[in-house]
């Protein structure tokens, strides 16, 4: 009862509210405009919230996720480009649906079904993310090593694209967080004698480089596209007929979504395609699907917003983010000196239990705002892209720069973005970069201590039964895609 | 489908050493080994104060993981050939041109030069040659981010020929 209260606690504060309002509409705008999303819009607006208190700051973050993971849908069911990665399901039938004059009924299942899949994954959030913060405090040095070393193979695994490459991109990302001083010995490690690398490569010029700056690049290859843009006059909430067909569709992407978004993968990309497949295969007409279906927006929709809830579990829980986005929400809580983990559980539930309310009301306005606004906010996708790039260009730099003053940091934004371009041009995904980067020390660091526990034996590894089952479970997520493949091969 | 199995044909008529998982594969076996060799250049803790493993220990590991799984998609790569990716436009480079003028600008002249400078130039680039959203996107929207995050963040930016003269 008092935990419920303390979720209301956001709607009592003016202050929060408007940063709810805001962080809502900023999210919808990234969300709508292709090739920006919730991840590089809350690496960007990070610099900012230095300016609030830390409830505020990751209450404005948590919004921005939740509704661009919505907003994606806009541009999927209008010009049939997925406004972000999680979107790319829904251009499968809300497109179709839309050529067929019908635009505004496919915008309000993606708008209703987004909506029901946030909330879930809120009330998922509520009540698993204490019982895992529980658990983890049997978790010492190996476990955690074991665990991060799940997360990674997990996300090489479910990931998009090769395995091979994500696990390539993934001890990259690693071996970017080496960059600078050992923590542990103070020895400078591939510093090349550049004084500003000795405190290592920042979390946002990375973020910014491989998502905004490639994106700017993939753009520069891409002006002469034209978008067959759908016009839209108005959402309209799904029909009674609708929602009978939809209601199992969207509950079972609901949960599809929430459990995709625990396990650290790449949350909304791939719950949404989990979710639309699902759908398709407990249809009772699954030759309607990529014609137009409602049940595949449906299932493509609340799944990619269930994973917001779902991804924020481990990311509080446990500090182990759940998707890029969470990645930069856990930067976020760090710069604010909030340690997630256990403790943070039982020594500020006011803070998380805010955090959760506000995610709560986060979805109940973009519901508001999408049902409303969408036809404003379409219309966004009519900024021509060599007026929107340069601009977006401009507040990069600003934001990378802003974070430590420094110059290099700006450099490194760009060299990121055209080693990102380069990256995803060759189907290694950014995605395990990131996450690869935020778990390196982690990564490192138990290894080491744990390797200090054990006086330098190695085997004392399996001797830990939850360290055991996370290696286990590792094995099993490397050997999943090569089961897949061969079944795949084998239906053929 | 039949495009992409065209493409992966096209590419697999190729010399080896111009397929792309070749010469992507050669690049980060190089950059790996070029790191590898500099991780023998760390320093080394003596025994008394070295608690576990040696700080380059762990990148050593790393690097060697990413060799090895690099020869491994080649390996995959000479079975299944990537499919050939259509030539780079000239819009590209041009883009990729203005990060280099961005850089050079920003360390010889001015920071906030060096938005405009880029911003104008990619606009242009980009096909934009209207004079009212060139200065837009140029000077415009520059100044507003500037004095946004000058006035919210109190941020100060590095010295220059135009800041210089906004400080004074």
């Amino acid at each position: 009862m008092d935990n419920l209260l303390l979720m209301l606690a956001p709607l009592f504060s003016s202050k929060l509210l408007l940063v709810l309002f805001f962080g809502t509409l900023f999210g919808l705008i990234l969300g709508v405009l292709p090739g920006l999303g919730p991840t590089t819009g809350g690496a960007l607006i990070l610099p900012f919230t230095m300016t609030l208190d830390p409830l505020s700051a990751i209450v404005l973050l948590t919004s921005i996720y939740c509704a661009g993971t919505y907003g994606g849908a806009i541009t999927a069911v209008l010009i049939n480009t997925p406004g972000t990665p999680a979107a790319a399901a829904t251009c499968l039938d809300g497109y179709p649906l839309a050529q067929k004059g019908e635009a505004g009924r496919a915008l309000g299942m993606a708008t209703v079904s987004s909506t029901v899949g946030g909330i879930f994954s809120v009330v998922i959030l509520v009540f698993f993310a204490p019982i895992l913060a529980q658990l983890a405090y049997e978790f010492g040095q190996p476990e955690y090593f074991a665990l991060a070393i799940f997360g990674l193979t997990m996300l090489a695994s479910i990931g998009e694209g090769s395995p091979i490459k994500n696990l390539i991109a993934g001890a990259f990302g690693i071996l970017i967080s080496t960059v600078g001083k050992d923590f542990m010995t103070s020895i400078d490690r591939f510093t090349f004698g550049i004084n500003e690398l000795t405190e290592g490569i920042g979390f946002i010029p990375v973020v910014v480089g491989l998502f905004a700056m490639s994106e700017m690049l993939t753009q520069s290859t891409l002006i002469n596209q034209i978008f067959n843009r759908i016009a839209l006059k108005a959402i309209k909430l799904p029909s009674k007929e609708d929602y009978k067909k939809t209601w199992k569709t969207i509950l079972r992407s609901s949960g599809i979504g929430s459990f995709i978004g625990v396990l650290p993968a790449e949350g909304g990309t791939v719950a949404s395609l989990i979710g639309y497949s699902e759908a398709k295969r407990f249809s009772k007409n699954p030759e309607e699907f990529g014609k137009g279906s409602i049940e595949g927006i449906a299932g493509a929709e609340a799944a990619n917003n269930a994973a917001t809830g779902g991804a924020m579990v481990p990311t509080l829980a446990l500090g182990i983010p759940g998707s890029a986005t969470t990645a930069v929400i856990l930067t976020g809580l760090i710069i604010h000196g909030v340690r997630p983990g256990p403790d943070l559980f039982r020594e500020q539930p006011d803070f998380l239990y805010g955090i959760f309310g506000a995610m709560l009301i986060a979805n109940i306005l973009f519901f508001i705002f999408g049902f409303f606004g969408a036809k404003i906010f379409a219309r966004i996708t009519l900024v021509p892209n060599k007026i929107l790039w340069p601009m977006i260009f401009a507040v990069s730099v600003c934001g990378t720069y802003s974070l430590n003053q420094s110059i290099i940091d700006v450099w490194i934004m760009l060299f990121f973005g055209v080693l990102g371009f380069f990256m995803r041009r060759y189907g290694f995904s950014v995605v395990p970069v990131i996450i690869g980067l935020i778990l390196g020390e982690l990564v490192e660091g138990t290894l080491r201590q744990s390797l200090v526990i054990f006086d330098g034996n190695w085997l004392m590894f399996f001797t830990r039964p939850i360290a055991l089952t996370f290696f286990i479970l590792s094995l099993i997520a490397l050997a999943f895609p090569l089961i897949r493949s061969r079944k795949f091969k084998k239906k053929l | 489908m039949k495009n992409v199995q065209n493409q992966k044909r096209a590419n697999k008529s190729l010399p080896f050493f111009f397929r792309d998982e070749f010469r992507v594969s050669l690049i980060i076996i190089l950059i790996s080994v070029a790191l590898l060799i500099t991780t023998f250049t760390f320093d080394i803790v003596p025994p008394i104060l070295n608690r576990g493993i040696q700080p380059a220990t762990f990148p050593k590991a790393l690097l060697v993981l990413i060799i090895v799984m690099t020869l491994l998609i080649y390996y995959l790569a000479t079975k299944n050939p990537w499919k050939v990716e259509k030539k780079l436009p000239r819009s590209f480079f041009l883009t990729l041109l203005s990060f280099v003028i961005f850089i050079v600008v920003s360390k010889t002249l001015d920071f906030f030069l060096a938005i405009s400078a880029l911003s104008i130039f990619v606009s242009y680039c980009w096909g934009e040659k209207r004079l009212f959203y060139l200065l837009l996107v140029g000077i415009i929207f520059p100044i507003i981010v500037f004095i946004f995050f000058e006035t919210i963040l109190g941020l100060r930016f590095p010295p220059g020929i135009i800041t210089n003269i906004y400080y004074s």
